[in-house]
């Protein structure tokens, strides 16, 4: 009887010291990224994560468990993310993994977490094919897709009410999808509309003299640009010097946010309709809570990455928080439909494609005291810019 | 298209060009005269951008601007020369090639300094003043500056042929191109020849790049594109030939300009050309058929080889049976590591990769070392045997192992195409088409959507369920990893080994005792392209999912580093080179930010202790003693 008790004593002994240590044990969040080849994006984006996990860990972690990220590089090159990712799942032993800044990144990942049965939250990659063709149930995608971009801009595209139009954009599979998914709403839109020119410029090597030239032998009325970063410079530079834009009104992805409107200071382009983050005039509660917490940290404004690091966290705590812990398949059941809060509002990953309604902010760009920003904007929640559920059906294969 | 638009086109190519001569002068001075394939020249042209930048901004005025273009100029060409004094000159007479692999690590370190000082962001600098605007060319508004450029190109032409044909220090350097030993041996100071070209050539990258500065921001990716573009440039218009170098930057913007210009075209039968997307490799089609056509570039002349790096290396010598007893006990403990670290190990992870590129490093040794044909594109064979394998296994529904099997199929395939063409060269020449072919293969794949998944790659590619576990498949890789490697040892020291390397000593005398040297390397190049092409499905199906990176020139260059570090000159080389280069990159960069400099810094180091790599030093240092 007594030794009974005292096996009974131990073994509740340890069950406790097990609840302890499970308490005690903090989730660990796998990170890969490239983070040196786009340095410009990823450097504020490490700086939003770092900013949510103190804000989370200070308000006493999630589902009793402190927060921790292990980040890696993955130099950009897909072979290498995958190899990351096994370190980080078998010798790390980390909970779930999230980042992937390039889509061929983002897509390695996503089948990696397929093959392996691990949760993996695609913060950045923009492929459409991540959520649709090649979806799969442990893949979630955070930033709004390329085809949700292109789609905030339609609207006010054919509002114009342009004839001719042309585009340009990095010949690679994120600009030919934003043209194909811009030409496509165009025309249903405005059945009328023209096409008179594509450009499709190696990645980071424009030709931008001859390209802004030939854009304007065709004489378009209006101008789609997917280019961004050094590419979009030297083609507003170029383009501005040849008189290009006097005569056409440009639409143009992702140029009002601040990693690639702020590199052109006083020559920011004025009056393209573009698709950003306008930092310094969102007037919600939320931003401006997120906007002073960063600021009082690092002395420095926010990015897109900075905000799109930070839901990235504030994203996975409230799915742990949600599952109850950080098994696998209730992570899956929690981030299918899970609703959390993130600077530009409340954001739900849906659970038809796994694809978050975070959305972007539509604006027109002027310059102002020596310094592009946006004006007249307006927030594009990304649950209005989806094609329809039949048609993502379609598209993404079965779990 | 219009007259007067076409006309304005090809303006916009001669001012491109005259900026890309700039680039490539400096690269084809350095070459003629040092034999240094300078893989720095674009780092130098990034800094030059850089440097500009930041003086631009404290000197404002328009004096200022100039100034400052000048002073960067200055500032790359005196970092050019520190590089020559405290690093080159070492190793001059170190084996070939040892220097490429010092310059690429100068690279590593450059674009994280460069990250380091001016930070992440692009950095537009201010137009050049007096020329901020544009002019009216036939209805079109023409960009002023671009009209400095123009005049500018033919004016550096114009100086540096002046300087080489007129200076006594020209008529040295064009010695030196010539014969450098002879040079030496009439009592030129060669030294001092050296640090002065290397000098002239920084400073022309530095120039190039501070002069593209108004139209095109600094940032750190520019250095990738500018070698590329310059090495291209250099080799069509034939190494050491500035009128050459400048037609080809000519030619090569113009068809660009041209390809831009003509849009999409529709044929007669309703087939639509999207010329644009031809810029994508438009450099790199032109080098294939201008050196198919005329094997030393526009204005080149033969190849004289250096005295110095003609001397042949030792036959190698088979293992003797305690080598083979020690190889086979070391493989027995490797094929045991499974049971020792765990079947869930990361170690295997990097083990399997570990294989991988031993399997590629030793085939492109195999025509580099003993072929001696230095590979720049052995990415392409690996990159055709994955897309091979994968496309099999994705496409036509083929079982995962005869998928796999096909893979060295992708390969031979491979080289059987481009090698024909690449034996019919020699030298630099040989390097920079197997580089073009690998950029053609690449961009092919990059933009062949429907069957190659374009640049985003094919996903789904995982072995079948009996090789899924991490133990299986790092069986299956070192089985067949060894098979390879063993394979090529013992074709090595087959009749046809040797007589491959008599091709490589003395194509000559090779050709005077019946080898038909064109036929031996090219069978060379195809066994090469088989074993590298089942690396490549290897490597496939231990990722899940491929993407055109694996034909990408950082793999070609990872390829030409993992043998250099282990050293060309021995059979065990390539392995120890692509071991330690995969181990050190996988635990540098998960320690250290700055991981790329801190890569760059060690292989430097290496480079300085062991100049004929690792292997190489230690068997120095061992037949010594």
């Amino acid at each position: 009887m007594k030794a009974k008790l005292f096996r009974l004593a131990v073994a509740a002994g340890l069950v406790a010291v097990a609840c302890a240590a499970q308490a005690q044990t903090p989730i660990r969040i796998g990170e890969i990224n490239s983070y040196k080849t786009q340095a410009a994006f990823l450097d504020p984006y490490r700086r939003g994560m770092e900013l949510a996990v103190d804000e989370v860990n200070a308000a006493g972690g999630v589902a009793g468990r402190k927060i921790e990220i292990v980040t890696r590089d993955d130099s950009a090159n897909p072979g290498d993310a995958v190899r990351m990712a096994e370190e980080l799942v078998s010798a790390e032993k980390v909970d779930m993994i999230a980042g992937g800044f390039l889509s061929n990144v983002g897509l390695a990942l996503a089948d990696f977490a397929k093959q392996r049965k691990v949760v993996y939250l695609a913060s950045e990659p923009l492929t459409d094919k991540i959520v649709w063709q090649d979806g799969n149930r442990y893949t979630f995608r955070l930033r709004p897709s390329t085809y949700m971009q292109s789609a905030m801009l339609a609207p006010d595209a054919i509002k114009l009410n342009k004839r001719r139009w042309a585009f340009v954009y990095p010949n690679y599979e994120y600009g030919q999808s934003a043209v194909a998914t811009f030409k496509a709403l165009l025309k249903a839109g405005q059945p009328d509309v023209e096409f008179v020119g594509d450009q499709a410029t190696p990645l980071g090597r424009i030709d931008a003299g001859a390209v802004a030239q030939a854009l304007g032998d065709a004489r378009p009325d209006a101008i789609f640009n997917a280019l961004f970063a050094a590419d979009l410079s030297k083609f507003v530079r170029e383009g501005s010097t040849r008189g290009l834009f006097n005569n056409a009104s440009v639409v143009s992805l992702l140029t009002g946010e601040p990693e690639y409107l702020d590199p052109l200071r006083d020559e920011a382009p004025v009056g393209w309709l573009v698709t950003g983050y306008p930092w310094y005039a969102i007037d919600t509660p939320q931003h401006k809570a997120f906007l002073a917490a960063y600021q009082k940290k690092y002395s420095d404004y926010p990015r897109v990455g900075s905000v799109v690091g930070y839901s990235t966290i504030k994203a996975i705590s409230a799915a742990v928080e949600k599952a109850g812990g950080a098994d696998t398949e209730k992570l899956v059941a929690a981030f299918t439909g899970l609703e959390f809060g993130s600077p530009f509002g409340k954001v739900m990953f849906r659970p038809q494609d796994h694809q978050s309604t975070m959305g972007a902010y539509v604006g027109r760009t002027v310059v102002k005291d020596g310094k592009g920003i946006m004006v007249d904007f307006s927030y594009k929640d990304g649950a209005g810019f989806q094609p329809s559920d039949a048609e993502v059906k379609a598209l993404r294969p079965a779990d | 298209m219009s007259f007067s638009g076409l006309t304005v086109q090809l303006l916009n190519g001669l001012a491109d060009a005259s900026a890309l001569f700039l680039l490539a002068a400096g690269l084809s001075l350095i070459f003629g005269v040092t034999r240094i394939v300078n893989f720095a020249h674009g780092s130098l042209y990034m800094l030059g951008a850089y440097v500009a930048w930041s003086l631009t901004e404290r000197l404002s005025s328009v004096a200022g601007f100039w100034i400052s273009m000048l002073l960067a100029a200055l500032a790359v060409g005196a970092l050019g020369a520190t590089i020559e004094l405290v690093l080159l000159r070492r190793m001059y007479r170190a084996p070939d090639l040892s220097q490429l692999l010092a310059t690429f690590a100068l690279t590593l370190i450059a674009r994280d300094a460069a990250l380091y000082l001016w930070g992440p962001e692009d950095l537009l600098g201010p137009r050049a003043p007096g020329l901020s605007g544009s002019v009216v060319i036939l209805g079109r508004l023409f960009p002023q500056y671009n009209l400095l450029l123009i005049a500018i190109g033919p004016v550096v032409l114009i100086a540096l042929r002046t300087l080489l044909a007129q200076t006594r220090w020209g008529v040295l350097v064009r010695a030196a191109t010539q014969d450098r030993e002879m040079v030496g041996a009439l009592g030129v100071n060669q030294s001092i020849l050296f640090t002065t070209v290397f000098a002239l050539g920084a400073f022309l990258a530095g120039l190039g790049g501070a002069l593209q500065l108004p139209r095109e921001p600094a940032s750190a990716g520019i250095d990738i594109a500018a070698i590329g573009d310059a090495f291209v440039v250099v080799v069509v218009g034939g190494m050491g030939s500035m009128p050459g170098a400048f037609i080809a930057a000519l030619l090569i913007c113009e068809i660009k300009a041209l390809c831009i210009a003509l849009g999409d075209w529709t044929t007669p039968f309703g087939l639509t050309i999207a010329f644009p997307h031809f810029t994508l490799v438009a450099e790199f089609a032109v080098m294939a058929v201008v050196l198919v056509l005329r094997p030393w570039g526009l204005l080149g002349r033969q190849q004289e080889t250096a005295r110095a790096s003609a001397a042949s290396t030792a036959p190698f010598t088979p293992a003797g049976s305690l080598t083979k007893w020690g190889a086979a006990i070391a493989l027995a403990a490797v094929a045991l590591l499974p049971f020792l670290v765990g079947g869930d190990s990361y170690i295997l992870v990097l083990s399997i990769d570990i294989c991988v590129g031993i399997l590629f490093a030793a085939s492109l040794h195999f025509i580099m070392g003993p072929g001696g044909m230095h590979s720049f594109g052995h990415a392409a064979y690996f990159g055709l045997g994955a897309y091979a394998s994968a496309l099999a296994l994705r496409r036509a529904d083929i079982p995962m192992e005869l998928a796999l099997a096909l893979s060295p199929l992708g390969g031979a395939l491979g080289a059987l195409a481009f090698g024909w063409f690449c034996v019919r060269l020699s030298g630099v020449y040989l390097s920079m088409l197997t580089l073009a072919f690998g950029q053609i293969v690449w961009s092919i794949v990059y933009q062949w959507d429907a069957i190659t998944g374009g640049s985003n790659g094919l996903i789904g590619i995982w072995p079948s369920a009996r090789l899924a576990s991490k133990s299986a498949y790092f069986h299956l890789t070192l089985a067949l990893s060894v098979a390879g490697a063993l394979l090529l040892r013992r074709i090595l020291f087959s009749p046809f080994g040797y007589a491959l390397r008599a091709t490589r000593d003395s194509p000559l005398r090779s050709g005077a005792i019946g080898i038909d040297v064109r036929r031996i390397q090219w069978a060379a190049f195809i066994i090469a392209g088989t074993v590298c092409g089942l690396a490549g499905g290897l490597f496939a199906f231990s990722k899940g999912s491929i993407s055109p990176e694996t034909i990408s020139v950082g793999r070609s260059v990872d390829g030409l580093v993992m043998v250099l570090l282990g050293g060309v000159e021995t059979l065990s080389g390539p392995i120890v080179g692509a071991a330690s280069y995969i181990v050190l990159q996988d635990v540098i960069s998960r320690h250290m930010q700055y991981w790329r400099a801190a890569l760059g810094m060690f292989m430097l180091l290496l480079v300085m202790a062991f100049p004929g790599g690792i292997v190489g030093a230690l068997r120095h240092r061992f037949t010594r003693t």
